[in-house]
């Protein structure tokens, strides 16, 4: 699937390219087209690049709400215009119910036929007035030779029609008079029924999810840019690379780029999931949509307004909702044959009905042909996964799991095994202070003291963690003097008039350090999976300072959860044994794979599958991609601006193991949302279509309604949207 | 059976076979997609009720980009979806809408509305 690469979709605005297409625009679109038409001309003044100005996802949300506002309000017209003609229409058609009528109108008389004569009039304006869409929709599908729902729709309350018009006009045609009946109730109270469950099904869609709303809410409107030393407010779809945009405290930043001057802590969560607000300086990266909180600063834009992080995960979530879950295959074959199967069958009932049936036979076979028209639903079959699809993915988006496709969610649901690195997924990924044991007669503090002093000048990896830990204890450093790196055991130097030696054991040895007090501390710690260091001043055994990649916050939680809910669960590390298991004990993992290259995480992956288990690798996305790719699933953790989104199946934005768990509980209702449209719309049209047919005539002595199969029909379409919004309310339990 | 058994009972069957034959039968024809002097293939598709044309034929291995043109408010069409290209676009009532794919293997490949109702097929030839 290379070419998939070289796919793009692009909003193409015709009318900023060839003005002349102007003139074929809808006349009902005219409005929104012109104000857009006018912006252009001004954002021309600013830029001749501004091709995207308008492809913003904001104008695209908008305009479509537009779209479904208009369209619903056009149904519901429709099923008001129908709905009360059809009032009167079923008084007349039904005379025995209704006394008044039927000594009013009595049969055989001319004022019963010239109201029925009124009634194939006002049928046929409703037919063409609230059921045009059912024409034109099944016209266009014609001259494709295709078939849709509005085909049978169409064929349906056409042939109830016409059958009453000829029973009116000739009904001399009919070898029995009884035969000569009218239906014109069918033709208005179904138009009426379909034309309700499609403004139903319009309103309860919502089209986009809340998901992406949301996302697209993210998004300021407008920018403060610096342009020749004057700060100037203009739409964030005009800013361009390299303007420099003005942040205050508490204001949104509008798109990506590089900090130039300032700082400030930002609130990253909603790209990130990080909860604690970043501090940022110079030099550093901005992301559009994040918050700025405390400070002031500018920056230097460095990606268009729609190519941003943000942008990218929206779309991202944008073309997973529009992918196609594997199980559609089937469904596809089935709604290829569907409807021309049942516009045979009808005839077919028609037939049968016309030959063998009860007299007067032709009625009953016209009823037929009416009803199995009209129950048959494709629509419930069609709208049954892609709806649950849109709602899933944005449960996912919305919960931090960006889901990259709906086979990936299809998959997502039968996993049994998950693979996890340990470095970064399990683990924070980069060391820190973990333990500082006092060993002679320097307090705590004073050891991180000594010890953070002396690392200051070190590059090495493990003094962050100390400079950090004293940091955050706000413990003052001091100064060290002829300080000295030796590589391979540690640092040296002079604090305050004192001779400090930091490192490991080699170190101590070497500056002659009785190391007795250190030994029991050092075998603990090294099997707890820590690195020990160990501190010495002026030739005596102070301390050990221990540092180590610790345990996430809620791996544990996690991956017990992973284990509750049925899945085999793998560590795999470069690591060695000792520190793999010490590690592995902390979250309960008993299935330990420790010293395995990076290139041999794909191949345990192919192991296990090969063993029969669909396998979900979730690793960092860099030194792991091989396995990602190899994996059922390949899960990256790692915050929405990485690129590991390209690399995996599904990213876990939130950094957190727990989405692992989210995201099988999400694939999992997804899926079961989608079998249960499914199986219902498979159902309702294996019982609806041989009851139209009159299988149960036998035992009942009568056939469905065209009017109850109307009502069944379109009760069925928005059943299944009804459910696919019950999957709007489904939350991932808290793990 | 009498004459107008024979004439409802005939006309039936050829109405059946009718009907078979005009969904299902063989379609010929497609639209040739233009090429473009930058290397593009084009082609314009009217959205309304189905996909105009519906059979687009093109080149292997040279980009394509069909300009989808939503010309009704049925929500059936607010998406096109090109499954094998894994690749689908949201269409705006009144615009363009590009979709570009480069098809590396000839053969072929459809497209459609997500539900399926709306079919159309790319003709991918060597």
């Amino acid at each position: 699937m290379e070419g998939n690469k070289h796919i793009s979709s692009t909003h193409n605005k015709n009318h900023h390219h060839d003005h002349h297409h102007h003139d074929h625009d809808h006349g009902h679109h005219h409005a929104h087209h012109q104000e857009k038409h006018s912006c252009h001309h001004e954002s021309n003044t600013f830029s001749s690049s501004s091709i995207h100005s308008d492809t913003s996802h904001q104008t695209e949300e908008r305009e479509k709400h537009e779209d479904d506002e208009q369209l619903y309000r056009k149904l519901m017209k429709k099923w008001w215009f129908a709905g009360i003609l059809s009032v009167p229409i079923i008084l007349v058609s039904y005379p025995d119910f209704f006394p008044i009528i039927r000594n009013l109108l009595p049969m055989g008389s001319s004022q019963l036929w010239f109201s029925r004569l009124l009634m194939a009039v006002v049928a046929l304006i409703v037919m063409i007035y609230s059921g045009s869409q059912f024409f034109i929709g099944a016209w266009e599908g014609l001259k494709q030779r295709s078939a849709n729902m509005h085909t049978l729709i169409v064929i349906g309350i056409s042939a109830a029609w016409i059958y009453s018009v000829v029973a009116l006009l000739w009904p001399d045609l009919f070898p029995d008079p009884s035969m000569a009946e009218v239906y014109y109730d069918v033709s208005t109270v179904v138009t009426a029924l379909v034309v309700l469950g499609m403004a139903m099904e319009e309103k309860a869609k919502g089209k986009s999810s809340e998901a992406i709303k949301r996302l697209i809410g993210l998004q300021p409107k407008t920018a403060r840019v610096l342009k020749e030393g004057v700060e100037t407010e203009i739409p964030v779809s005009r800013i361009q690379i390299g303007d420099i945009v003005v942040v205050r405290p508490g204001e949104k930043i509008p798109v990506d780029g590089m900090i130039l001057d300032g700082s400030s802590t930002v609130d990253e969560s909603m790209l990130t999931g990080e909860s604690l607000p970043v501090q940022k300086v110079q030099g550093d990266e901005v992301f559009g949509g994040t918050m700025n909180k405390t400070g002031s600063f500018t920056f230097q834009v460095t990606k268009s307004p729609d190519d941003t992080a943000l942008s990218n995960i929206i779309n991202m979530v944008k073309q997973a909702q529009g992918s196609r879950i594997p199980v559609q295959r089937i469904v596809d074959k089935v709604s290829a044959i569907f409807t021309p199967s049942v516009i045979i069958l009808a005839i077919i009932g028609y037939l049968i009905w016309f030959n063998f049936g009860p007299s007067p036979s032709s009625m009953y076979a016209l009823i037929v042909l009416v009803t199995t028209l009209i129950i048959a639903c494709p629509c419930a079959l069609g709208m049954a996964t892609p709806m649950s699809l849109t709602t899933g993915i944005g449960k996912g988006a919305e919960n931090g799991i960006l889901i990259r496709s709906g086979e990936a969610l299809q998959i997502a649901q039968k996993l049994t095994t998950i693979v996890l690195d340990k470095t970064g997924t399990i683990t924070m990924g980069k060391p820190s202070l973990t333990d500082v044991i006092a060993v002679g007669s320097l307090k705590e503090k004073e050891l991180i003291y000594f010890a953070a002093t002396l690392e200051q000048g070190s590059e090495h990896p493990l003094a962050g963690a100390i400079l950090e830990a004293a940091k955050e204890k706000n413990i003052l450093l001091g100064k060290t003097e002829n300080f000295e790196a030796i590589p391979g055991h540690g640092v040296q130097g002079w604090i305050d008039g004192h001779h400090v030696l930091f490192g490991n054991l080699k170190l101590m040895k070497k500056g002659n350090i009785a190391t007795e007090a250190y030994i029991q501390h050092a075998e603990r710690l090294a099997d707890e999976g820590k690195t020990p260091m160990f501190l010495a001043v002026d030739g005596k055994p102070e301390g050990v300072i221990s540092v180590a990649d610790t345990v996430k916050q809620d791996s544990l939680e996690a991956i017990t959860a992973m284990k509750n809910i049925g899945l085999e669960v793998i560590m795999v590390t470069g690591d060695n044994e000792r520190t793999a298991r010490a590690i592995a004990k902390k979250v309960g993992i008993t299935n330990v794979i420790s010293d395995v290259l990076p290139q041999n995480k794909a191949e345990i992956v192919r192991k296990l599958q090969a063993d029969g288990k669909k396998v979900a690798m979730v690793g960092d996305g860099i030194n792991d991609a091989p396995a990602l790719t190899q994996a059922d699933i390949g899960m990256a953790i790692g915050t929405g601006t990485d690129v590991a989104i390209e690399a995996s199946d599904i990213t876990l934005v939130k950094g957190s193991l727990k989405s692992v768990v989210q995201a099988i509980q999400i694939s999992r209702a997804t899926m079961r949302n989608v079998y249960q449209n499914l199986i219902g719309a498979f159902i309702y049209n294996a019982l609806g279509i041989p009851i139209a047919l009159g299988v149960l005539y036998p035992l009942t002595g009568s056939l469905l309604s065209p009017l109850v199969a109307a009502a069944a029909m379109a009760f069925s379409s928005v059943t299944v949207v009804a459910n696919a919004n019950r999957l709007k309310r489904f939350k991932p339990k808290e793990v | 059976m009498d004459m107008t058994q024979m004439i409802v009972n005939v006309s039936g069957l050829l109405l059946i076979v009718f009907v078979a034959w005009f969904f299902w039968g063989p379609k010929k024809g497609g639209y040739k997609a233009t090429f473009t002097p930058s290397g593009y293939q084009e082609a314009e598709i009217i959205v309304k009720g189905g996909y105009t044309p519906h059979i687009v034929v093109v080149k292997k291995g040279k980009p394509v980009k069909f300009q989808f043109i939503r010309k009704e408010e049925n929500s059936c069409s607010e998406m096109v979806v090109f499954p094998e290209f894994n690749k689908s676009a949201a269409l705006t009532v009144g615009e363009k809408v590009t979709v570009e794919f480069l098809p590396k293997e000839s053969g072929e490949y459809s497209f459609q509305c997500q539900m399926g109702m709306y079919r159309g097929k790319v003709v991918v030839q060597d």
